[in-house]
């Protein structure tokens, strides 16, 4: 098999970013430097060459709803967004809560995935909030991450238990941080929009009291902990506040959350509809801030797919949840600026490590496997459509800047062409 | 025409409403907006000076009759002011310009809408011709053959800052 | 204007001229034959998703009283249940030829996807706790023809505001026409983020009520009643409720307003809802008229030739 090159791109490597080209021999990076040439060329040109992009929060929504998504259409997704490996969210049908199931998803991830597909599993069986899921064997097949992902883990103490189980393992203790009860009837951020729009209204508070306890919880049973979709100023400050603490704790914002608030949901376009969900301007800002003074670890999609009959339904009748695989990149390039290191720490080596995903993440040297990504971060764009399942995406008709170019996963090409 | 032949078109018009109805006890004067309303007015002053008792005009608005809505822009609803019982009535309509005959079909109509009268009668300052149905006016200030591009706006203190009647774009009187 | 979704923004030029139109056709519905032929030949829609028999007999008697062609969808005899989607139903049923549609929904927000994605005029006839344009029509329709003009007036409303697509529309409305307005209920009742609001506050009803020219009271959704929202329905009754006693201290021109159907007890005791006062009978009558003038005002040719 004939070797592919990328030439002219700034190639992040362990000395940081430098000019270079560099060679692809099967699925390892043989060769670094200047002048390479080979039959298959990706002409760079000037944009920036990096380890694939490493999503820490998809809804590949299989088994079971593949209606909306399966592995193959959302790994497909992932691999135009620049994306070589994806953590998939347990909450399937059935969930992801004994090692046949986390087998299933990796399995299906190896057949027809374009991206390295890793599952993530529940904290409790079924999601239930109650009893113990199968930690154990889950952790045996290879799962790290573990999450009711979709609600909150209501009981302190069966929250306590499971952090006391996986920190003796080494695993990862993921919160999606909403309340339930503060919740319930709620579907967009409680403030002056849902006001005047006579929405039931989901406080901060929810987020706060969430992350609030579970903090408490970790200094108890040292677990690592994640905060996942970060919504609010509040919670970005409890955070804040835990590192300096010195606690092993991270969290992750999605691109929505980076972009829109709650004006956006003035029109009811329930592809605005996601939980959390969009909160104020002030929020916003608190976020961009948090992830670029590094109180925020990482960008993570939280992408959801739903098909259009389903969100073609007024607002608080819509399931939650967007899709953002294939414009995550942009939106993180255009919040933290030009910046590729920090772009490639939200987006690869810091998910790959808080997720425990070995394969993928680090920067780029002689004999390391080839999951890489061409990123031009200049480009302006509109995305009109979506190679997902589904399209409830707030991103069409709207411009952003920079743009996958190419990925690479273990030396072949799953998005974009050579010369 | 200017100012003082608008007057004097109305007083002569009195004058042929009393002759023709044999005094005025029976008529009721109706004006269509928005021009026809100060016309009538014009008219009820005049009748009042001839009968020696005072008459006061109403108004029809024929809005909700038309039957080119979808061909016309839409202009606001008028008053619609009816006096007394129209039933046995002479109504006498009152009018600016009397040009397809299509606003006095549809001022008929709401007529019946709102009472029998005995007869109905109309009065217009102008009649420019074109018909498109059947009507014709008994009372007329003034015929002028117009082509049917041409415009022909007849205006009236209190409804407009001038007076008299213009043709085409708007030349002086 | 091209639907009526929403009072807010509303122009006051936009609106007393629907008033002026309303009143004209209130007029209509004065005379023995009450109905004129100015919609002839349209066909004007009802989607009720959300029950309201008032709401839709008083839009039906509005179109039939401008000899419009009615067809009525409601979501019980529909395919909604079968897992059609709101985008869906609209489709089908403007494929019917349907001239304008008058849309009643339980969510914020209904008849806004519908304007995005039918050509034809839209008219919200309620959607959630948000709006309800035609009852601030009609209340302002009301008044107007008690007090001349709201200009200048100070008005209460009542209740629970929180919840209450009466209120959102009613405020914006009557505050954009000129008037003064205070809404008052329990703090938990009270929205909670009121920003940019044309309105003031109050949890104290007596203090309201003592310059309101107008007392506009809501409807108590009973079955929040017990122990959630407010304690109790007696402890409502008292301190927010239209007693005699708070009646007698009203201004003597002022008159009380309520959206039906009353709860005959709890927010307006049976004396007050049986005063002349009480313009209630008025408002339902008024909402025939205001409705025609909206149907006529989105239909009666083409506003923008
Ligand atoms: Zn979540």
């Amino acid at each position: 098999m004939s070797d592919l090159i990328i030439t002219g791109g700034t190639v992040l490597t362990t000395d940081g970013p430098i000019r270079t080209d560099l060679r692809i021999t099967d699925d390892r990076v043989s060769e670094i430097g200047q002048g390479l040439e080979a039959s298959n060329v990706i002409d760079a040109n000037e944009a920036w060459v990096g380890p694939g992009l490493v999503d820490m929060h998809s809804h590949l929504r299989d088994p079971g709803q593949d209606w909306k998504e399966d592995i193959a259409t959302g790994t497909g997704a992932a691999a135009v967004g620049g994306y070589t490996a994806v953590l998939a969210m347990p909450n399937t049908i059935p969930v992801v809560d004994n090692a046949q199931i986390a087998l299933y998803v990796s399995e299906r991830g190896r057949r027809v995935g374009s991206a390295d597909v890793y599952p993530s599993g529940c904290l409790t069986m079924g999601g239930d909030g109650e009893r113990m899921a199968h930690i154990d064997e889950m952790w045996d097949a290879g799962v790290r991450v573990f999450t009711d992902d979709g609600t909150s883990v209501e009981s302190a103490a069966v929250l306590r238990l499971a952090m006391e189980y996986i920190a003796n393992l080494g695993g990862l203790v993921a919160q999606h941080a909403v309340d339930g009860a503060m919740s319930a009837h709620g579907y967009m951020h409680e403030g002056s929009v849902s006001s005047r729009l006579g929405m039931h209204g989901i406080p901060s508070e929810a987020e706060e009291i969430v992350i609030s306890r579970d903090l408490a919880l970790v200094r108890l049973t040292g677990v690592s902990y994640h905060v996942q979709h970060l919504s609010s100023m509040v919670g970005v400050g409890l955070i804040r506040q835990a590192k300096a603490d010195g606690l092993p704790v991270t969290a992750e914002v999605t691109p929505h959350h980076l972009v829109f608030d709650h004006t956006d949901v003035a029109s009811t376009d329930a592809d605005f509809k996601m939980m959390p969900p969009l909160r104020s301007a002030e929020d916003r800002d608190a976020l961009v801030l948090g992830l670029q003074d590094g109180t925020i670890d990482i960008v993570a999609t939280d992408h959801a797919p739903h098909a259009p009959r389903e969100k073609e339904v007024p607002f608080e009748h819509a399931p939650n949840g967007v899709i953002g695989l294939e414009w995550a990149a942009s939106v993180t390039n255009s919040v933290i600026g030009d910046d590729q290191v920090r772009f490639f720490a939200a987006l690869s080596s810091s998910p790959a490590r808080i997720a425990q995903i070995t394969d993928h993440g680090h920067a780029i040297t002689i004999g390391s496997t080839a999951n890489l990504v061409v990123f031009d971060p200049t480009e302006r764009w509109t995305p009109t459509d979506s190679v997902s399942r589904s399209r409830n995406a707030p991103y069409f008709g709207r411009e952003l800047i920079g743009r996958v170019r190419a990925t690479v996963r273990a030396g072949q090409l799953t998005h974009g062409s050579t010369a | 025409m200017n100012a003082e032949d608008l007057g004097r078109v109305a007083t002569r018009i009195a004058h042929e409403i009393a002759e023709r109805n044999h005094g005025l006890k029976n008529v009721v004067l109706l004006g269509i907006p928005t021009r026809g309303v100060p016309f009538a007015d014009r008219i009820a002053v005049a009748l009042t000076d001839i009968a020696d008792q005072p008459l006061t005009a109403g108004s029809i608005d024929i809005g909700m009759y038309r039957d080119d809505i979808d061909t016309r822009p839409r202009t606001r609803l008028g008053p619609t002011n009816i006096p007394e019982d129209l039933d046995g009535k002479t109504v006498v309509l009152a009018d600016d310009v009397l040009f397809t005959g299509r606003t006095i079909r549809a001022a008929l109509d709401a007529l019946a809408d709102l009472g029998r009268p005995s007869a109905v009668q109309l009065a217009v300052v102008i009649d420019r011709g074109h018909r498109e149905l059947p009507i014709r006016a008994d009372f007329v200030g003034k015929n002028i053959p117009t082509s049917t591009s041409e415009r022909v706006s007849v205006r009236f203190l209190g409804v407009d800052d001038e007076e008299g009647v213009w043709i085409g774009e708007g030349a002086s009187p | 204007m091209n639907h009526l979704l929403t009072t807010e923004g509303l122009s006051r030029e936009v609106l007393e001229g629907l008033l002026t139109d309303a009143q004209e056709f209130a007029e209509v519905l004065e005379r023995p034959i009450p109905k004129v032929p100015a919609l002839r030949g349209r066909t004007v829609a009802t989607m009720f998703f959300e029950p309201s028999t008032r709401t839709k007999m008083s839009f039906d008697k509005a179109a039939k009283a401008l000899s419009a062609d009615t067809v009525a969808f409601s979501a019980s005899t529909s395919s909604l249940s079968k897992g059609e989607s709101l985008k869906d139903t609209a489709l089908t049923v403007h494929a019917m030829g349907i001239d304008l549609m008058i849309v009643r929904h339980g969510a914020t927000g209904a008849p806004w996807r519908l304007a995005e994605w039918l050509d034809i005029p839209i008219v919200n006839a309620g959607d959630g706790a948000h709006q309800h344009p035609t009852q601030a029509l009609l209340d302002c329709l009301t008044i107007t023809q008690r007090f001349g003009s709201l200009e200048g007036l100070k008005i209460a409303i009542v209740g629970d505001i929180r919840h209450s697509r009466v209120a959102r529309s009613d405020m914006f409305a009557m505050s954009t026409l000129g008037a003064d307005v205070t809404l008052v209920g329990p703090p938990t009742l009270l929205p909670v983020h009121m920003d940019g609001w044309p309105a003031r506050t109050s949890t104290d009803l007596d203090a309201a009520i003592e310059d309101a020219d107008v007392v506009y009271l809501l409807r108590v959704q009973t079955e929040r009643g017990g122990g959630s929202v407010f304690p109790s329905l007696p402890e409502y009754t008292k301190r927010y409720g239209m007693t005699n006693d708070r009646f007698s201290r009203l201004k003597a021109k002022a008159v009380v307003l309520h959206p039906g159907p009353m709860n005959r007890g709890v927010e307006i005791s049976h004396d007050v809802a049986d005063d002349e006062r009480a313009l209630v009978l008025q408002q339902v009558s008024n909402g025939v008229a205001a409705r025609m003038a909206v149907l006529f005002a989105l239909l009666g040719g083409d506003s923008d030739v």
